[in-house]
């Protein structure tokens, strides 16, 4: 495989709801392997929707590749043996254990056709949870968990999959700030050390820009800029995109502050 | 403190254990269970002489061994198949509609069959060449199954959320409930009289060509369900994300309310309406061991065979000398357990 063809490649791709197009032929730049991208667009710019249609869980026209491969058409099963999607939220009033919360979502997958054994499955699992941070809560019940707790096991869930494309849908919302740096960090380290392509959403812009090899702003169902987070976070863009007065700065240690002076009225 | 990831195995190790034993004493509950409902009766058979009788036929006379093998024990049972049926059919509802009310009674399978029932006892509408004795089971077969391919219809239009079916399915239960009311109606006093009792649901019908039909579709339609059961875990913890698993939901769904159709139309045919087990029994079982449907399902398949056993007997021994319709003895019999569960309910998944 040529190394132009190496990534995520999405071009074209248009979807939406009930005759409603949200995204209308919108590329991306390529997502290489072991690279973190954002996502980030105001409310209903189509985020999540255009996750939602790269992971095949609603239906596109256009073209998603991954590694030369056309995503396209390919069942349900062969999608989620490359591609991991973590919506936002895991439902409430669940009687399962954290444990086997992340043991089910090898169980139901289809790499549980392997020949991992209940042993190999839950040592996996518990090997995930101790990455993120949570093997404290394994035997704990799902009702028993703050939100922030609920995120964590969520993303745990996602990583066990050991996908090649990593889909995090407001991975960091519900987290105090010890623990966005440290799924933050977390993400950044596997996605280089398996070589794992994370496209995420995140509303911080801050954050995004900390941790993240380049950046897309949706606006509309449309690429409104993307980038490195300097090229692309600009008060002209954040004018655009967000309808605010912005000023960006730089502080000492290097880092993009965003400082909001107010708000556009349109 | 945290624990190494050896003692993290072992105490998930506890837990799956914990499991296979509250399933395996939920089986022999449901074996004595059995035993009980067997020797409950309104004959002078002593308990010893019944399963004296079960053992060796020859202990027995004439007359006691038809009341054991033509009577009780395919009442015994059709009570186990029943309940086992209805509440597994309740638990792959709730999980696949995602709604902890859902129940094939819930949601107009048995006003469907109480239906079709109606039209055999009342207007003796019917296929054209069934037996007389197979009218009334039959037409409440296929009012029942055409219920639940119409939620299955519901549920494969575009668009329609899980939510959308749950309302179908209520007003499914209005719109046959009020044409059941119509019948009843126009009916004669007589023909009023046996319908009112079929709609209680009663134990009495059950033949052994009846028991033979409800084990076999039990058994055909369990390893379907057990196959399915890492899907359905997966599906509890949210569509998107089964789906993202890669689960076929749409599919998923469709295979389960077909095996629900069939667990609950032949129970309903054979016995009539009998509510609360396939609502209950599933909720017992979540109780007591939580939603790894590996466990889930089989738990919740013995809850409501025990359930239905204890009522069985109950029922027979309630008022002495009249067997009343084991439909009114399953809500006296399972409200309180449930409630016992529920108000015990502690931290423990």
């Amino acid at each position: 495989m040529s190394d132009q063809h190496a990534g995520l490649h999405i071009a074209h791709l248009t979807t939406g709801y009930r005759g409603r197009s949200v995204i209308d032929n919108l590329s991306l730049p390529p997502l290489r392997p072991g690279e973190v991208h954002s996502l980030l667009g105001p409310n209903a710019a189509g985020k999540s929707t255009l996750m939602r249609a790269i992971a095949g869980l609603q239906p596109a026209q256009g073209e998603v590749r991954l590694n030369g491969r056309s995503l396209m058409g390919v069942s349900l099963a062969e999608h989620a043996r490359h591609i991991t999607y973590m919506p936002q939220t895991l439902p409430q009033g669940v009687a399962l254990t954290v444990l086997e919360t992340v043991i089910g979502a090898l169980r139901a997958s289809p790499i549980a056709d392997q020949t991992l054994d209940t042993r190999a499955l839950a040592l996996r699992a518990i090997a995930v949870l101790e990455r993120v941070g949570i093997q404290g809560l394994a035997m704990r019940g799902l009702d028993q968990l703050s939100g922030g707790q609920r995120q964590l096991v969520s993303l745990a869930q996602a990583l066990v999959r050991e996908p090649e494309v990593l889909l995090l849908d407001e991975p960091i919302s519900a987290l105090d700030l010890h623990h966005q740096w440290r799924v933050m960090q977390l993400v950044h380290e596997l996605s280089r050390e398996r070589q794992m392509i994370v496209l995420m959403v995140l509303h911080d812009l801050q954050v995004a820009a900390r941790w993240s090899d380049g950046v897309v702003l949706l606006a509309d169902g449309k690429v409104a800029a993307s980038g490195t987070a300097r090229e692309a976070i600009t008060p002209a863009v954040l004018a655009e995109v967000y309808a605010v007065q912005a000023r960006i700065e730089h502080c000492s240690a290097g880092s993009l502050q965003i400082m909001v002076d107010g708000i556009i009225r349109k | 403190m945290q624990q190494s990831p050896e003692q993290l195995l072992a105490a998930y190790r506890r837990l799956i254990a914990r499991r296979v034993l509250i399933v395996s004493l939920l089986a022999v509950c449901c074996v004595f269970a059995f035993i009980l409902d067997l020797v409950t009766g309104p004959s002078s058979l002593t308990a010893m002489q019944v399963i004296g009788g079960l053992i060796d036929p020859g202990t027995l006379s004439a007359p006691q061994a038809a009341i054991i093998w033509q009577v009780r024990l395919p009442y015994a049972l059709a009570a186990i198949l029943v309940g086992a049926s209805l509440s597994l059919a309740g638990a792959e509802m709730q999980t696949i509609l995602n709604n902890p009310l859902a129940s094939p009674f819930t949601l107009g399978v048995s006003s469907a069959a109480s239906f079709g029932a109606a039209l055999g006892i009342v207007l003796g509408v019917s296929l054209p060449g069934v037996p007389a004795d197979w009218v009334v089971p039959l037409n409440a077969f296929l009012c029942a199954f055409g219920s639940v391919l119409l939620l299955q219809a519901m549920a494969r239009m575009r668009g329609a959320g899980v939510e959308t079916v749950v309302l179908f399915g209520i007003a499914l239960v209005f719109a046959f409930n009020a044409l059941v009311a119509f019948v009843q109606f126009v009916s004669s006093q007589e023909a009023l009289q046996q319908l009112v009792f079929w709609s209680m649901g009663s134990l009495s019908r059950a033949t052994w060509s009846n028991v033979y039909v409800l084990a076999a579709v039990l058994v055909a339609v369990v390893p379907f369900s057990m196959h399915a059961a890492g899907q359905l875990t997966a599906l509890r913890l949210g569509e998107d994300r089964a789906r993202s698993f890669g689960v076929n939901v749409g599919r998923l769904r469709f295979m389960s309310l077909l095996r629900v159709s069939i667990l609950a139309a032949t129970s309903v045919a054979f016995v009539g309406t009998i509510g609360f087990i396939g609502l209950v029994g599933p909720h017992i079982a979540r109780l007591l061991l939580g939603e790894d449907h590996r466990f889930l399902l089989p738990a919740s398949l013995l809850t409501g065979a025990l359930i239905m056993s204890l009522a069985s007997a109950a029922s027979k021994a309630l008022v002495p000398g009249v067997l009343l319709p084991v439909g009114i003895v399953t809500a006296i019999i399972g409200v309180p357990v449930f409630l016992i569960l529920i108000f015990k309910r502690s931290e423990r998944v």
